[in-house]
């Protein structure tokens, strides 16, 4: 196969389903905006065609569902025609969710790092952690991000720290369970090895243990870095919608601009799809010079 | 030179499971000697494995002693007097050939010229010179045997201890590599200890045969091999290695290995 005729290979599929869902996505949007326009022809005593009736639903102001060519100009409008210090700007928005995600996820990497070491080199951590690291999991986080919020408030800290709590507290979990997994890879014969060498429990934590987690680590960082950004999203909601991404859909709830909405959803749904590549991108090069990847 | 390299008076290991004690050694008494190749043959069960793993400080005995080189057997362990070969040649994925033989080296803080030179001399005792760079899953079974071979070989132990290092592999490899441990073992003068299944290759290699049987594990008989060191494969057809095998046989029925 030529090298144009495998990256279409790859691609067609996903582009066939884009389709799809933007054919999907068009008929919903006349379906459900319908209503609206047809109210509207009936108080102006209007007829509507069925063109003029598709042509409406395409372009109101506060759809029900906007339709993808809405969103898509709102988009454009917000990032490349706006300063990105403008607080119109979704780059400027997006980015102050990104700095929120991307601190929670490096102290949610590191807390679950030195978590699950802590468990698989103590059997007391092992029997005491784990249950509270799975229970810590179960409590709502819509239910939890506010009083995070509050209280951190309330001991004078705001702004990025909060958001950023929260995006720890949802990403370690992944990372703990798939670093105590990684950590316990190697195999009793591979223990029994490094007993023969006499090498001391350092050096089979950092010639054995850790090298054998990387897989698991980055299959675990992939999944780390989406719900950190959903748990920094979470928590620019309760902060009285002032920048973020989760601000403008808050924003757009309260006035109704669905197509802001859409714009930031999208805006966090390609925001989350980056990260994950670029993770997937650093463990195919770090597996790739560790030999690991053939 | 005839205090023996490794001594065993009365060992016996007996675990408890939660059907009873198992008695996987019973009352072993052995003694081996410098530059001895010593097989440990006899069917599942009968401890071959676990004496081995005795000798290495893997496994704590429960009654008698095990010495190495005049030492406990932990002491022996901590001093690296020996190096070990399991059966899964257990090389790091993350590791070139050349890098999972200085692993050991290494861990016991040879300086990097050393490993360097060291790391050459024994890829060129296990015929694997040229590979250095390669990672493990470039090499055949047979060659990654070959490198956990040069790994154990790597660093100053004066014991070999093999716990079925070729029992994964098909029986032309498994011959080329016995043929090449042979030479390895009248090159660098080790005393070997060797766990297998095969009675042809316990015959092959050894100058002593240690026959065992199960439950409890101990040792049935051990037969002293009047083979001469400097063997090829042909001897396989000799009256004399033949002689052997038969004794082996015999043993291990006796011993109820074919019950």
């Amino acid at each position: 196969m030529t090298k144009a005729g495998a990256i279409w290979h790859r691609t067609a599929p996903v582009l066939c389903i884009l389709i799809l869902l933007l054919a999907v996505w068009y008929a919903a949007a006349i379906a459900l905006n319908a209503a609206w326009a047809k109210d509207k022809a009936a108080r102006a005593d209007k007829q509507l065609t069925f063109s003029e009736l598709v042509s409406d639903t395409m372009a109101q102001e506060k759809p029900l569902l906007p339709a993808p060519h809405q969103v898509a100009q709102e988009i454009y409008k917000t990032t490349v025609l706006k300063k990105i210090t403008s607080k119109r700007s979704l780059i400027w928005h997006g980015w102050i969710t990104l700095s929120a995600t991307l601190l929670g996820f490096a102290f949610g990497t590191a807390l679950g790092i030195m978590l699950a070491i802590g468990i698989v080199y103590s059997r007391a951590m092992d029997m005491s952690v784990m249950p509270w690291v799975i229970t810590s999991q179960t409590i709502p986080i819509l239910a939890v991000a506010p009083m995070i919020i509050v209280v951190l408030n309330a001991v004078g800290v705001s702004g990025l720290l909060p958001k950023a709590f929260i995006s720890m507290y949802l990403s370690f979990f992944p990372v703990v369970v798939g670093m105590v997994k990684g950590l316990r890879a190697p195999d009793h014969m591979q223990l029994d090895q490094m007993r023969t060498w006499n090498a001391s429990s350092s050096t089979s934590f950092w010639k054995l243990r850790l090298p054998s987690s990387m897989p698991y680590l980055f299959a675990s960082l992939k999944i780390g870095i989406a719900a950190s950004l959903v748990g920094a999203i979470v928590g620019e909601l309760p902060t009285g919608a002032v920048a973020g991404l989760g601000a403008r859909l808050l924003a757009g709830s309260y006035y109704g601009q669905t197509i802001q909405i859409w714009s930031a959803l999208i805006c966090a749904a390609v925001l989350a799809a980056s990260l994950v590549a670029l993770i997937g991108f650093v463990e195919k090069v770090t597996l790739k010079r560790m030999g690991m990847l053939q | 030179m005839n205090q023996p390299v490794i001594s065993a008076q009365n060992l016996s290991l007996t675990f408890e499971t939660n059907d009873g004690p198992v008695h996987a050694l019973s009352d072993i008494n052995l003694d081996i000697n410098k530059g001895d190749f010593v097989s440990f043959i006899g069917p599942s069960g009968c401890g071959k494995t676990t004496f081995l793993r005795c000798i290495a400080d893997l496994e704590t005995p429960t009654g008698g002693n095990v010495t190495v080189n005049g030492m406990s057997a932990a002491e022996a362990r901590m001093k690296r007097a020996y190096g070990y070969v399991f059966q899964a040649a257990g090389l790091y994925p993350w590791r070139t050939i050349g890098g999972n033989i200085r692993l050991p080296l290494e861990i016991m803080g040879y300086d990097k010229a050393e490993q360097a030179e060291r790391v050459k001399n024994v890829l060129e005792l296990v015929e694997l010179d040229g590979f250095e760079k390669k990672f493990p899953w470039q090499l055949s079974g047979g060659m990654q045997q070959r490198a956990s071979i040069a790994r154990a070989l790597a660093f100053d132990a004066d014991i070999l201890l093999m716990d079925e290092p070729f029992g994964a592999l098909d029986e032309i490899v498994r011959d080329h590599l016995n043929e090449q441990l042979l030479k390895l073992w009248a090159r660098t003068e080790k005393t070997i200890g060797f766990v297998t299944h095969s009675i042809p290759e316990a015959v092959f290699l050894s100058t002593k045969i240690v026959v065992m049987s199960p439950r409890p594990g101990q040792i049935y008989e051990v037969i002293e091999s009047n083979l001469p060191r400097d063997r090829t494969l042909d001897i396989r057809d000799s009256v004399e290695f033949n002689d052997i095998a038969h004794r082996v046989r015999e043993g291990l029925r006796a011993g109820h290995a074919y019950d």
